[in-house]
């Protein structure tokens, strides 16, 4: 694929002409999104030889079945449904001694416990360097249950809505909300033991 | 009267501004007097914020470059 000037073009037309055989507008898609989808297949998959899989199939089946792409959601969205059921399949073919399953749980809400309460200071992050931050939020979010990851990821990094979230994991809206706010409570509570204030002292709560 | 559980549970909705005006008057009634309700929603907000602001690592050049390959040569053929 050559190198496009394409960098300007809006997404639908480059979705068209992608279409008509045009590879070079399909190039620019996967420049596109290469970066955020294999950053998903690594933090589902939790292994680089994985990741890398579901990135190169998720573009292989995007590219194959470009006319089923009706075009009534974002094309990001569409190949992020393609890109999660590569990677939760290799998860679960990995994980044969542990079972990974979408089905939806009940839910006790007993995992919605807040243990530390510390207030941040000011800005905490500017306090590190670009990849000990990195370092730090990569390893929180793999601390997380493949779900409760999963949903995080789409829904704050890649910033779905809920409902596109919802789709792409084939999860309730419902479902989807209550993992997300355990995750997010899970993740404030990894990230306050880098980031509280100096001096603050975390106390029992609830 | 809302407990903090309460607010616990309406906490990522009240982030995402998804609630009505009613029920975000009785949470934020609930944070001005509940100093670790207010705590967790602002370092909340904070953990969001700084993940929103994430982007993704440059794919390391062999891993582009088996993709760009393989890309190609379904490409091709398809479209001989
Ligand atoms: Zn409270």
């Amino acid at each position: 694929m050559a190198v496009s000037s394409l960098a300007g073009i809006d997404e639908s037309a480059l979705v068209v002409q992608s279409r008509e055989g045009d590879t070079t507008a399909f190039g620019e898609l996967v420049r596109r999104y290469e970066g955020k989808i294999f950053r998903l297949g690594q933090h589902v998959t939790q292994n680089r030889e994985d990741a890398e899989d579901v990135l190169q199939e998720t573009f292989m089946k995007a590219y194959e079945h470009l006319d089923q792409f009706k075009g009534d959601s974002k094309f990001y969205t569409w190949i992020v449904r393609i890109a999660v059921n590569q990677a939760l399949m290799k998860l679960r073919r990995r994980k044969t001694d542990r079972s990974v399953s979408l089905d939806e749980t009940i839910d006790t809400g007993e995992d919605m416990v807040v243990r530390e309460i510390a207030a941040w200071g000011e800005d905490p992050e500017q306090q590190l360097s670009r990849e000990e931050l990195g370092g730090i939020l990569d390893t929180a979010i793999d601390s997380l249950e493949p779900l409760y990851r999963s949903v995080f990821v789409l829904r704050d990094i890649d910033e779905l809505s809920t409902e596109e979230t919802a789709e792409a994991l084939g999860l309730s809206v419902p479902a989807v909300k209550s993992r997300l706010l355990r995750a997010r409570l899970q993740l404030r509570e990894k990230l306050t033991r880098f980031f509280k204030r100096k001096g603050d002292d975390a106390f029992a709560y609830m | 009267m809302l407990t903090c559980k309460d607010f616990l549970s309406e906490l990522s909705d009240y982030l995402d501004e998804t609630i009505d005006a009613e029920l975000r008057a009785k949470l934020e009634r609930h944070i001005t007097e509940c100093p670790n309700c207010w705590v967790i929603a602002d370092t909340t907000r904070k953990t969001i914020q700084i993940y929103k602001g994430m982007e993704p690592y440059p794919i390391p050049p062999d891993v582009e470059s088996r993709l760009m390959q393989a890309l190609e040569k379904k490409m091709a053929a398809k479209h001989k």
